[in-house]
């Protein structure tokens, strides 16, 4: 699709494959929801095609335009983490075909190795050709979602562990300092259980033709729109219905929203921390977030449970997610994601490489210590821009 | 359904919209491999029936062989979407004669071949649709892509032809002409605003079909390009880069 935003898919003077005419569906079991497809399928054709017919996405990025292919790749995970694991889990099956013309079938039993090494393995493993998606059923596109605003970590902590709804996650403003500092709106919901619509309500997206010179997104632009977004909710508590495309993918609506960030472009930030004793390490980071001024337009903050991925290089791990993207600033935002990513080794976090653009070498080790058994396993004709920057073979 | 040139992205995004309407399809294309991986697509969303035959439509001698048997396995044939093509070498087709020849037969030649025998069945049978993929490029001689262009403007003109001898008996001859569209025979080239996806395209088509057009361009936007396009003069048209 052309949408990652770091360097994992990128590879310097190097070949790239794109997929968009690996789009055709395999086989769709109605009775168990198992839809086999080839890797350039995009989560958003697949909704169209099973959402009518009763079926969802088992897991859900923030984003439908995204392949399957990447999708297992970067073993992705959505607002359902803490019940439902990473994408990886809910992929029974794939094949995988090597630079050499082998054609592997990879399964928790067939090639289990391999299969483990492909799901979050980069792409580096190999190019994967076709993959099976077991779908979860629904009766309805509606999502019945409650949202609450919250000041301060502690107080997200405590709203994440009461939540019992299938879906959860947070927006937090990374702009307010002093009394407002972590103040966000805790939002989760679950699938209608009464029966519903389940085709789609034509409505027109609204596209950015254009970039936005570089300072329509300023401090005081992203603080006004976080202050409006809070306050849009005007009481504490929110409850009611929604379609399932704003619920999940409220950035979608704008396609190519990232022009937003004008020709320069943004950088992309996602880490987990592990639980502790206190939120030192998030507040630290999100403090030096707010304080380096430089404006996120919405950062993102969610616990992950405990429910591991069958991939070796899996990057979700018990504990408080955050992911935020900013504007590139020259040194500015390179100097702050080092401190983020200083932080994030320091608590024993880790960060996310389909997000990232310059994780250090040292750092990498230090999050995927397990990243020298994973190389026994990369295709020898691949690499990526990223794999040779924290690999050391640049 | 006939759908010949089965495989091209055009014909794809189209039938892909008719097999949710659990339609009855009959494929037709050279590439064996992704011919059963397009009616492999088209069952999984829902066609009643998919059936595939590999050949290379630049054979017209086979031609007669495979139109018989797609009208026996569907019954009856009701709609006919002609879609393979192939965009040629420009620069290549100038300094070489078999070159162009061979962006003519396949374009051109080999579709009145098809033509001949589908507009005789469709008149026989009163009734149905010979939807066929020609381009905008057919309006006009431009001097980036003639040849192409001659071969999808003399369709034009068989077509025209065709349409004024047998619409009377109640067929539709539709003239299908997309403008830029981002599919693997324009891969290569840098694709602007004005590229649509093949989709897009599959939308026009069904709605030029279900309105009875004779000519449709797709996406509607086209119709006014190509009315500038073709109100230049010659005179000026000879000294422009297009």
């Amino acid at each position: 699709m052309g949408r990652s935003y770091g360097d994992v898919c990128l590879l310097q003077n190097g070949t790239l494959l794109r997929t968009p005419n690996l789009d055709r569906l395999i086989s769709f079991d109605a009775q168990t929801g198992l839809l086999r497809c080839e890797a350039g399928v995009t989560l958003a054709q697949i909704l169209d095609f099973a959402v009518p017919r009763g079926w969802f996405l088992p897991v859900s990025p923030g984003t439908k335009y995204v392949t399957v292919g990447g999708a297992i790749a970067n073993d992705i995970h959505g607002k359902n983490h803490h019940v439902a694991g990473t994408f990886g889990l809910h992929t029974p099956c794939f094949e995988l075909i090597r630079s050499d013309g082998t054609q592997l079938v990879c399964s928790p039993t067939e090639n289990p190795d391999v299969y483990s090494a492909t799901i979050g393995g980069m792409g580096l493993t190999g190019f994967i050709s076709w993959a099976e998606v077991q779908m979860r059923p629904i009766v309805s596109r509606r999502i019945r979602y409650h949202s609450t605003q919250f000041v301060g970590l502690e107080e997200f902590v405590a709203l994440s562990q009461a939540s019992t709804q299938e879906y959860s996650v947070a927006w937090i403003d990374c702009v307010a300092q002093g009394r407002n500092f972590a103040r966000g709106i805790f939002i989760q919901g679950e699938h209608d259980e009464n029966p519903g619509p389940l085709t789609p309500l034509a409505k027109p997206k609204l596209t950015l033709p254009f970039d936005l010179p570089a300072f329509a997104l300023n401090r005081s632009s992203v603080g006004a729109f976080n202050t409006l977004y809070y306050h849009k909710q005007i009481s504490k508590q929110r409850s009611g219905f929604t379609d399932y495309e704003p619920f999940f993918y409220p950035l979608d609506r704008i396609l190519q929203w990232n022009r937003l960030y004008g020709e320069q472009g943004l950088l992309q930030f996602q880490c987990v921390l592990p639980w502790a004793i206190n939120t030192m390490g998030m507040t630290q980071l999100l403090k030096a977030i707010t304080t380096s001024g430089l404006a996120s337009f919405l950062a993102v903050i969610k616990v992950f449970g405990d429910i591991s991925s069958p991939g070796m290089m899996s990057f979700p791990m018990p504990g408080i997610t955050l992911a935020l993207d900013f504007p590139i600033r020259r040194e500015v935002s390179f100097d702050l994601l080092d401190r983020l990513a200083a932080i994030t080794a320091e608590f024993g976090g880790r960060m996310y490489p389909a997000k990232d653009a310059c994780m250090s070498a040292a750092h990498f080790r230090q999050f995927y210590p397990q990243w020298e058994q994973f190389a026994v396993y990369i295709d020898p004709s691949f690499s990526s821009s990223f794999w040779q920057r924290v690999a050391g073979l640049g | 359904m006939l759908v010949l040139g089965a495989t091209s992205s055009i014909a794809i995004a189209t039938m892909r919209r008719l097999a949710a309407q659990n339609k009855r399809f009959m494929l037709v294309a050279r590439n064996r491999d992704r011919l059963t991986a397009v009616a492999q697509d088209l069952v999984t969303r829902g066609a009643a029936s998919v059936d595939t035959w590999a050949m290379d439509l630049d054979d017209t001698t086979a031609h007669g062989e495979m139109l018989a048997i797609a009208a026996e396995r569907l019954g009856k044939i009701d709609l006919a979407l002609i879609a393979h093509g192939v965009l040629g070498d420009q620069q290549a087709a100038e300094a070489d004669f078999e070159i162009a020849a061979a962006v003519l037969h396949t374009n051109f030649i080999s579709t009145v071949s098809l033509l001949t025998w589908l507009g005789n069945y469709f008149q026989a049978q009163h009734g149905g649709t010979l939807a066929v993929v020609s381009s905008v490029a057919g309006d006009r001689g431009r001097k980036s892509n003639y040849v192409y262009g001659a071969s999808k403007g003399a369709l034009n003109i068989f077509l025209e032809g065709l349409r004024n001898r047998i619409d009377r008996d109640g067929v539709q001859v539709l003239t299908i002409k997309p403008g830029f569209v981002a599919t693997p025979m324009t891969a290569h080239v840098a694709h602007n605003a004005l590229f649509a996806t093949p989709d897009q395209v599959a939308i026009g088509i069904l709605k030029a079909v279900d309105r009875r057009r004779d000519v449709a361009y797709v996406p509607w936007f086209w119709a006014w390009i190509m009315l500038l396009v073709r109100a230049i003069p010659g005179s000026r048209f000879k000294k422009m880069n297009m």
